[in-house]
């Protein structure tokens, strides 16, 4: 805990802009639940998954079923989610794959299909209001950062994410299963013809990758509130992450979830009419100087 | 039209078709009319979309910015300057192809999932911007626009009514996509098929195909910008609902429905879109996009070529049993 000497000590800007700088880091941290699944599915699978934000949506969707309807606990709520996302993503693996063997432009057009599908069937579930789940009830209080005063409840995502993207890349960084991964990505027949079972680690990932999303939604379901639309919004944004990290880099979507989550807040609380255009601007800056993203290989 | 009718009955299919449309007047009533130029309109804009999507295989997720853009300039101009339907018409194909030109310059360098990333973020931009410029826009509570006149002697009646813009939106539509069946019959046309299935090979017998492609988008934009301006002057009403993600996903599923790479195919698509939404969405207690979704998934997976591609196949077996039936001696 800091003393408001010390805050008042900070230089004005970061004074000032505390509250949306921490809102930015938030927001960015839910963006790389979504991203870091987008980014690893793609480089694995040469599938960009457009169905991604629905499963963000639905995943949020079905916790609030959990806690709010059924009056369960959090945990509950957050199991049943991810465990949700999960069936979803190897359900997806079956769905695609009779045109495995088609472009990536049948593929991607096929996960575009879903997407429209499970929108709708959310606002059948859901219907078009509103929704939010409460923070669970020890996070329901503000706690004094560098002098202000910020809900704990968006600490906590900070910090879920950050373990998160800690745990994620030392599991494809230094282990065996990561490994497997990583070699897959560069050369799938090869590692086919050391005997792994190449489709079944593509489940994995795209099973993973799925339940990141799911997750992403129930924890960004107290700070985003879930509607038709919220998916079409964190799809492109987690779009803009991955395009600007590098399709297929972990490092790469946790920089750009970052980047695109500052944009979205501190952006929008210094220059509102031209945050769009920065969002927009900050991928066409990438794509120009390094068209392969900031930590890309291709 | 080539999947259309196989054969000799393709100019017979045609002349019928063209017909239809020029009798539908007496045959339809205020609203389905209504609906007919609605899908004529969406038709054409969903067909520009296939010279990307089905010819030379770039698949956008935002080509509703140029339809947008189209219909903003055409209304603006309506507003601010003159009602005539030609500058109106004028106003939004050359702002649509501006800024066709202008993102597309970046777009068509990039591949894959990067162009399609673009193509959304231009279009959500646009969205945005539609939203946020109030002075211009209105934002989200869209700019009435006045009807549009023929020329000086008219006051606004001679387009007024279901049954005049109707013919004016016809002529226009069949203008449209004439120019783009000529386009894609032309070398141009070839080499950006060439481009579709093999783009480092046209690029070693020595198509300059970054240009090729940027030509294609801003044709693509211009059209879109057409039918965006017939839009506007049909509904005399434009609002940022007009460039939202739903107008690009639309046309792209009509363009899948109706059959890649056929022009037709997106207008028969478009028509089925429609149908499905106003017509039917009743029916389905208002849940047509589900039915869409569901129709749109089925077609990726067993008709790659769509309802055109479909009924080529149907054509195809039916010329081929008279072929035999002819061929057998009597």
């Amino acid at each position: 805990m800091t003393t408001p000497a010390v805050g008042a000590a900070l230089p004005g800007f970061l004074n000032e802009n505390l509250v949306s700088i921490l809102n930015g880091l938030a927001v960015g941290m839910l963006l790389f639940t979504m991203a870091v699944g987008l980014s690893l599915i793609f480089g694995l699978m040469d599938v960009l998954n457009l169905a991604h934000g629905a499963i963000f949506l639905l995943g949020g969707y079905v916790a609030y079923q959990v806690i709010v309807k059924e009056g369960q606990s959090w945990l509950v709520g957050v199991a049943v989610a991810v465990a949700f996302g999960a069936v979803a993503g190897l359900a997806l693996g079956g769905i695609l794959r009779p045109i495995r063997h088609r472009g990536h432009l049948d593929q991607a057009l096929l996960t575009f299909g879903l997407a429209f599908v499970l929108a709708d069937l959310a606002t059948i579930f859901w219907g078009s209001d509103f929704q939010s789940i409460p923070s669970p009830v020890f996070l329901q209080r503000s706690v004094e950062v560098l002098g202000q005063f910020y809900p704990a409840y968006r600490l906590a995502v900070m910090g879920v994410g950050f373990a998160l993207a800690v745990v994620v890349y030392l599991v494809v960084e230094r282990t065996q299963v990561g490994a497997v991964l990583r070699a897959a990505v560069e050369d799938r027949a090869m590692v086919s013809a050391l005997g792994i079972n190449v489709g079944r680690v593509m489940l994995a990932v795209l099973a993973l990758g799925t339940a990141l999303a799911a997750f992403g939604g129930v924890i960004g379901a107290p700070i985003l509130s879930l509607s038709p639309g919220v998916d079409a919004e964190v799809l492109i944004l987690a779009l803009i992450v991955i395009v600007i990290g590098g399709l297929g880099s972990i490092p790469g979507a946790f920089v750009g979830a970052i980047v695109i989550g500052q944009v979205q807040s501190l952006g929008i609380a210094l220059v509102p009419q031209a945050a769009p255009f920065a969002l927009f601007g900050a991928m066409v800056i990438v794509l120009a100087v390094r068209p392969e993203g900031l930590f890309g290989s291709r | 039209m080539r999947a259309l009718a196989p054969g000799p009955a393709r100019p017979l299919v045609q002349l019928a078709v063209v017909f239809l449309l020029v009798v539908a007047p007496l045959l339809l009533g205020d609203f389905r009319l209504f609906l007919l130029t609605e899908i004529l309109i969406f038709g054409l804009f969903a067909a520009s979309l296939d010279l990307l999507v089905g010819y030379t295989g770039l698949l956008s997720l935002g080509h509703a910015a140029y339809l947008g853009v189209g219909s903003y300039a055409t209304a603006l101009i309506a507003i601010h300057l003159t009602d005539n339907v030609f500058a109106g018409l004028a106003a939004g194909v050359a702002s649509s192809c501006i800024v066709a030109a202008a993102t597309g310059w970046l777009a068509v360098r990039t591949r894959g999932v990067y162009f399609l990333m673009l193509t959304l973020a231009f279009a959500q931009l646009l969205f945005t911007l539609a939203i946020t410029w109030d002075s211009l826009t209105h934002g989200a509570n869209g700019l009435p626009t006045p009807k549009p006149t023929l020329g000086p002697g008219d006051s606004g009646g001679a387009l007024d009514g279901g049954t005049a813009f109707y013919y004016y939106a016809l002529v226009a539509f069949l203008f449209g996509l004439g120019l783009l069946r000529a386009v894609v019959a032309s070398p141009f046309g070839r080499a950006l098929v060439g481009i579709r299935e093999n783009e480092s090979r046209m690029r070693s017998l020595g198509y300059a195909t970054s240009r090729y492609k940027l030509a294609a988008f801003c044709l693509a934009g211009a059209v879109a910008g057409f039918a965006g301006s017939l839009t506007v002057q049909q509904s005399s009403f434009m609002s940022p609902s007009g460039v939202s993600f739903e107008v690009s996903a639309l046309a792209l599923i009509a363009v899948i429905i109706g059959g890649r790479a056929t022009l037709v195919g997106a207008v028969l698509g478009s028509a089925f879109v429609f149908v499905i939404r106003d017509e039917l969405s009743s029916a389905f207690n208002e849940h047509w996009r589900l039915v869409l979704g569901l129709v749109f998934i089925g077609v990726v997976y067993l008709l790659p070529r769509g309802i055109s591609g479909l009924s080529a196949r149907v054509g195809g077996l039916l010329t081929r049993r008279t072929e035999r039936a002819a061929g057998e001696p009597a």
